[in-house]
């Protein structure tokens, strides 16, 4: 696979076909590391160049990856390695990296393994949905498969054995993105966010800070990785996750018996400034998409899908934008070519409805 | 990055304060960062909370008594990939598996503030699961071993013995 097919398909967590309404996608990830090697931050270059070249040929030969492909991050441009980031396969920090880091992928992009990024091994798994159990088992098996080939460091205290003190244990991270406008408008979103910091989870912007999200979008995950076995945790917030839907839905419910004009306002304006717009910022453009999800959920706004909403969410990122013009943007040239790009992609979508 | 101080040098220092009831990040380079040791002085970082070294605020109780000589411990030293403690307060992130070990003191009630707990119950690397039972199994045997030995039972710890030596003999080197 070459870079230029990536850009040929959806990414992996807007792909349709799941009910994506408020859960947006479900994300497994587990930090390894290998026996005897200093952790990728404090070993040099060298060293981890030995380990991405010792570990890249392994992980393309495992069953769970196949089809897969792989990147060294020295091979990359820096734009290319923005495109990997805004479409989840690497991490912000991995995309700073260049010499000793790499990528391997499977093709559909829905499992990608980071070599020597905070530690020496981070597996992750996106999938649209509530899809946690089924994602923690192929993570699962693909862990057992790494680990029969190479030696994990591994505590039978601590567990697993991560550069950061706040991973150690089973090394999981699961989180669910979700889509919750509702509870935003309804100003409910911190007393929520409290009381999941109070068990445990974190509730993270996915674009932004904390509940200042652009584009209403957050991240629920689990703190805790210490003490608790795998199953536990993804069933937690599993449950955490429905009752969440659960309130969204309420607050939606409620947002239309009680203020349906000012709902019906929110949705219409994001729509009117989307198809007239010729400068929109990255968070002007989310918040308002997030407006016509809304729209779309409730059966207010006609005649646009929401897998077309979702793919102008990623295609309005700054890398994919640029990747589109085929050259580097300047801020305020991209608001431009942001705002052209999501005109005429919504007057086609209304066009065919 | 860029000193925030000097707007000079390049910023190697990143620290994560505390100020009353607000959390702001700031990046120094090593000179300032020396400077404004003083200057930091009322303000917390987090990794000082969470290692138990702040002293500022609270006094240990049962006052009175001078405060334990830091040095020695700031100089201690993971031995296999030479991590100092230094290091490891300054990034948050540890050097290698070996300095789990190497700073256990600090660790054990960072661990605890972080998960409220002290031992990994959840997977079991396959390879791992094999020593660790062995390893219980051995605990057990020794401990039959003595207890034949101080109860003169020479047969049995004979036969004991040799089971010892069959499961040392099978560990993984
Ligand atoms: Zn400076
Ligand atoms: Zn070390």
């Amino acid at each position: 696979m070459i870079f230029a097919d990536l850009l040929q398909q959806p990414c992996a967590w807007l792909a349709p076909g799941a009910d994506t309404g408020i859960v947006v996608s479900s994300r497994i990830r587990l930090a390894r590391n290998l026996k005897g090697a200093a952790f990728p931050g404090w070993a040099g270059e060298e060293e981890c160049e030995r380990v991405w070249q010792h570990l890249r040929p392994v992980l393309l030969g495992l069953k769970t990856l196949t089809p897969a492909f792989a990147f060294g991050m020295a091979e990359l441009e820096e734009f290319e390695r923005m495109i990997l980031f805004e479409r989840h396969l690497i991490s912000g920090e991995m995309a700073q990296r260049g010499r000793g880091s790499g990528l391997v992928a499977t093709q559909d992009e829905t499992i990608s393994v980071m070599v020597n990024e905070e530690d020496h091994l981070r597996l992750q798994s996106l999938t649209p949905g509530l899809t946690l159990q089924a994602i923690w088992q192929r993570m699962n098996t693909l862990d057992d498969e790494i680990e029969a080939r190479v030696r994990y460091a591994f505590s039978p205290r601590l567990g697993y054995l991560t550069a950061c003190p706040t991973n150690v244990g089973t090394g999981l991270r699961a989180s669910v993105m979700l889509h919750l406008p509702g509870l935003a408008l309804m100003n409910e979103l911190n007393p929520v966010a409290k009381g999941l910091t109070k068990i445990g989870l974190a509730v993270r912007g996915l674009w932004g800070e904390g509940t200042e999200a652009a584009g209403n979008m957050f991240q629920i995950s689990n703190q805790i990785t210490l003490g608790d076995r795998e199953e536990n945790i993804v069933r937690t917030i599993e449950q955490i996750v429905l009752e969440l839907v659960n309130h969204e839905k309420n607050a939606r419910v409620r947002l239309l018996e009680k203020r349906e004009i000012v709902l019906r306002d929110h949705v219409g304006r994001a729509l009117g400034i989307l198809s007239h717009a010729h400068l929109l910022s990255s968070k002007e453009a989310l918040d308002l998409l997030s407006g016509l999800r809304l729209g779309i959920d409730l059966g207010i706004l006609r005649g646009v899908d929401r897998p077309a909403v979702d793919r102008l969410l990623l295609l309005s990122q700054p890398a994919h934008l640029q990747q589109r013009e085929g050259k580097l943007l300047k801020p305020r040239d991209r608001d431009r070519v942001r705002a052209d790009l999501i005109r005429t992609q919504l007057a086609e979508a209304r066009g065919q409805a | 990055m860029q000193c925030e101080m000097c707007k000079e040098r390049e910023a190697t220092v990143h620290l994560t304060q505390v100020v009353g009831s607000e959390v702001k990040k700031v990046n120094l380079c090593e000179g300032c960062a020396a400077k404004s040791g003083l200057d930091i002085k009322g303000t917390i970082s987090i990794t000082d909370l969470l290692m138990g070294l702040s002293g500022g605020g609270k006094a240990p109780a049962g006052g009175g008594k001078p405060p334990r000589e830091e040095a020695p411990e700031a100089e201690r030293t993971c031995p296999r990939c030479h991590m100092r403690r230094a290091d490891f307060r300054k990034t948050s992130r540890l050097g290698c598996a070996d300095c789990y070990a190497a700073f256990a003191p600090e660790l054990a009630p960072m661990l605890h503030n972080m998960h409220r707990a002290h031992q990994h119950t959840g997977k079991i690397p396959a390879r791992e699961s094999q020593s660790i039972q062995a390893s219980a199994e051995l605990a057990a045997l020794q401990k039959a071993l003595e207890k034949a030995i101080a109860e003169e039972q020479f047969e049995e710890a004979a036969r004991l013995r040799d089971r010892i030596a069959a499961l040392r003999g099978k560990e993984p080197a």
